[in-house]
């Protein structure tokens, strides 16, 4: 289980360093005699919405922090682009164009929605008044603002002056999405974005993140409910133990395979088999018992 | 979405009790000066209108640099305090040497005990109420240990400045204090609503992590309004010599709690991130309204007191009420 690299049973050939928008090679993170990820590989392609799964434990929010500049890892390699880069802190990455939507949302309840999209990156106005007086632009920003959700179809917004404490959770995870849609160049990363959301609110969400991969964006979607994952992404990393154990896509596995992947009750062989872990233990262990 | 009309216009009016929070106070004040004009024959004129004004200016000019660390979700027991170690300075400096220096290094020592507060919030993260309460004792006793039991009458004319009076339109009697007064909160204003500062401000008394997480200089901001905070208790120690020409270390003790109760009835939050500067300018009138009407319809002064606690009550309850229905 060295290097257990597939890419389903298609069997495509392993993605070259620039084809991937964001990649990383043996990720390594420690805290004391605790191995949160343990040689963790990720690549994310162009244009592809990628689901991140594993079970609580299996490092991949460390891994996915590694790659927002919220943690540093100890070892290990990151590409974005085709280079190599070395985060120290959330705004590094964001400032080398890559958003990350907060499980928490980040949101300013008491704000407006213009507010909470520009929040941190206000713009000012043109001439002196921006320049010496430091005016905000809210009527810009404003414009801005309607434009982009309206091209991302937030149609379930009615006014962008509303307060985000008046609007329905799908509708905050809303805002927080389109802002990571807005400003996001490279990529966005989404952590459970659709955890505390109702049937409806959740497809709402689902197809917005689809919309922003059709406008070209590169997805990571954080995610435990596999019906979602299987609905909306188009290949999966499966995380266990510290690494990357998996690449599927939802096409060519049926979603309980994918889960014993998760659990360790099945592994992916190099040819894209799935193997049974107890039956190979059970037979290594006793290889006359039959098997 | 398939919400029922009367349902959606319920929905309406928290919205806009939470957009704007000076309009119930407002609404309060002229409610308040009505009704103090119909029951006596004396608040209702020029002369005492702007001595209700007057009145509130030193309260209110805490209030203001009050309302700035209160919308942080923080709070300054010790903004009275500083202010009347800032007038002790004047008075003794300018004494000796002249108004100018007096007045800047009082403002200086303002704006640095307002900073040491600020750092201690936000470096070593702790609580500003334990904070501000301890700067409270210490800059207080500091006060009267400078003081050494006096108080010192200020003659000189830049300290007084402030007090000078003179007719607007040859009827309106106006003060220069009353006048910076005005601008400061109308500056104060601009840079909450009009200013990034002022949305960082709002964004980190609504949710500090959510602030730092969309890229805000959390403490560089924390830290910017109480500095700001303390540079204004340093105007408020020049208004304070302007109405009342003596420096004296046991005046003004309950102006903390004063200013307290300004920005609460003006719909600022205690929690942070709702209210404005001038729903605190409303504030601080409603009390000095209810001082002036009370007294001129002979209602005794702890009768006053129960109305004002009467008063910051309904409206934090009213705060509360607007919060938990847009939940």
């Amino acid at each position: 289980m060295s290097t257990p690299r597939s890419d389903g049973k298609a069997a495509e050939q392993p993605v070259a360093v620039e084809d991937a928008v964001l990649r990383a090679e043996g990720l390594v993170k420690r805290y004391g005699s605790v191995t949160a990820i343990d040689g963790a590989d990720f690549d994310l392609r162009r244009g592809e919405v990628l689901a991140v799964i594993g079970d609580n434990g299996a490092g991949k929010s460390t891994m996915i922090k590694a790659l927002c500049g919220a943690v540093i890892p100890d070892e290990g390699t990151i590409w974005l682009d085709g280079e190599v880069i070395h985060f120290h802190s959330p705004l590094d990455a964001r400032r080398a164009g890559i958003e990350t939507v907060y499980q928490t949302l980040a949101v300013a309840p008491a704000m407006d929605i213009a507010g909470n999209l520009y929040l941190g990156r206000e713009q000012r106005k043109k001439g002196l008044l921006g320049t010496v007086f430091r005016t905000l632009d809210h009527k810009g920003m404003r414009a801005e603002a309607q434009r982009q959700l309206d091209a991302l179809g937030v149609a379930t917004v009615q006014n962008i002056g509303q307060l985000v404490e008046t609007l329905s959770g799908g509708q905050r995870q809303a805002v927080a999405v389109a802002r990571a849609a807005m400003f996001a160049r490279k990529l966005a990363i989404m952590d459970e974005p659709t955890a505390a959301l109702g049937v409806r609110e959740s497809s709402m969400v689902l197809d917005l993140i689809r919309r922003i991969r059709d406008n070209g964006l590169p997805v990571v979607l954080i995610s435990h409910n596999m019906p979602h994952v299987f609905e909306i992404a188009d290949r999966i990393h499966v995380h266990r133990l510290g690494k990357r154990v998996a690449v599927v896509k939802p096409d060519d596995y049926a979603m309980n395979e994918v889960v014993s992947l998760m659990t360790g009750a099945l592994r992916l062989a190099e040819d894209g088999t799935l193997v049974d872990q107890k039956a190979e233990l059970n037979h290594r262990l006793n290889p006359r018992s039959g098997g | 979405m398939t919400a029922v009309v009367g349902e959606r216009r319920r929905v309406d009016i928290s919205d806009l009790v939470l957009r704007y929070p000076a309009l119930g106070p407002s609404c309060a004040l002229v409610l308040a000066v009505v009704v103090f004009s119909l029951v006596t024959d004396t608040f209702l004129s020029l002369d005492n209108l702007s001595l209700v004004i007057e009145q509130s200016l030193v309260v209110g000019t805490l209030a203001l640099g009050q309302t700035l660390i209160i919308l942080t979700a923080g709070i300054d027991l010790a903004n009275a305090a500083i202010m009347v170690f800032g007038t002790l300075l004047m008075a003794k400096l300018a004494g000796v040497g002249d108004g100018m220096t007096a007045l800047l290094a009082g403002i200086l020592l303002c704006a640095v005990l307002g900073s040491i507060s600020g750092g201690l919030v936000t470096s070593l993260r702790l609580p500003p109420f334990i904070v501000t309460l301890g700067m409270l004792t210490v800059v207080a006793a500091s006060s009267r240990i400078y003081a050494a039991g006096q108080s010192f009458p200020v003659s000189n004319g830049l300290l007084g400045l402030l007090g000078q009076r003179f007719y607007l339109f040859g009827r309106i009697e106006v003060t220069l204090g009353m006048l910076l007064g005005i601008a400061m909160f109308l500056i104060a204003w601009y840079a909450l609503t009009r200013t990034a500062w002022g949305r960082h401000v709002y964004a980190l008394g609504n949710d500090p992590e959510a602030a730092r997480l969309t890229g805000i200089h959390v403490s560089r901001t924390q830290f910017s309004v109480y500095l700001i905070a303390g540079i204004i208790y340093g105007i408020a120690a020049w208004q304070a010599l302007g109405r009342i020409p003596n420096a004296d270390p046991n005046a003004y003790q309950t102006g903390n709690l004063d200013s307290i109760t300004a920005v609460v009835i003006g719909g600022t939050s205690l929690f942070g991130g709702r209210g404005g500067v001038l729903g605190t300018l409303v504030g601080a009138l409603i009390v000095s309204v209810l001082r002036s009407g009370l007294t001129q319809a002979g209602i005794d002064e702890l009768y006053q007191d129960v109305a004002t606690g009467l008063l910051v009550i309904l409206a934090v309850a009213l705060d509360q009420l607007a919060r938990r229905r847009s939940r």
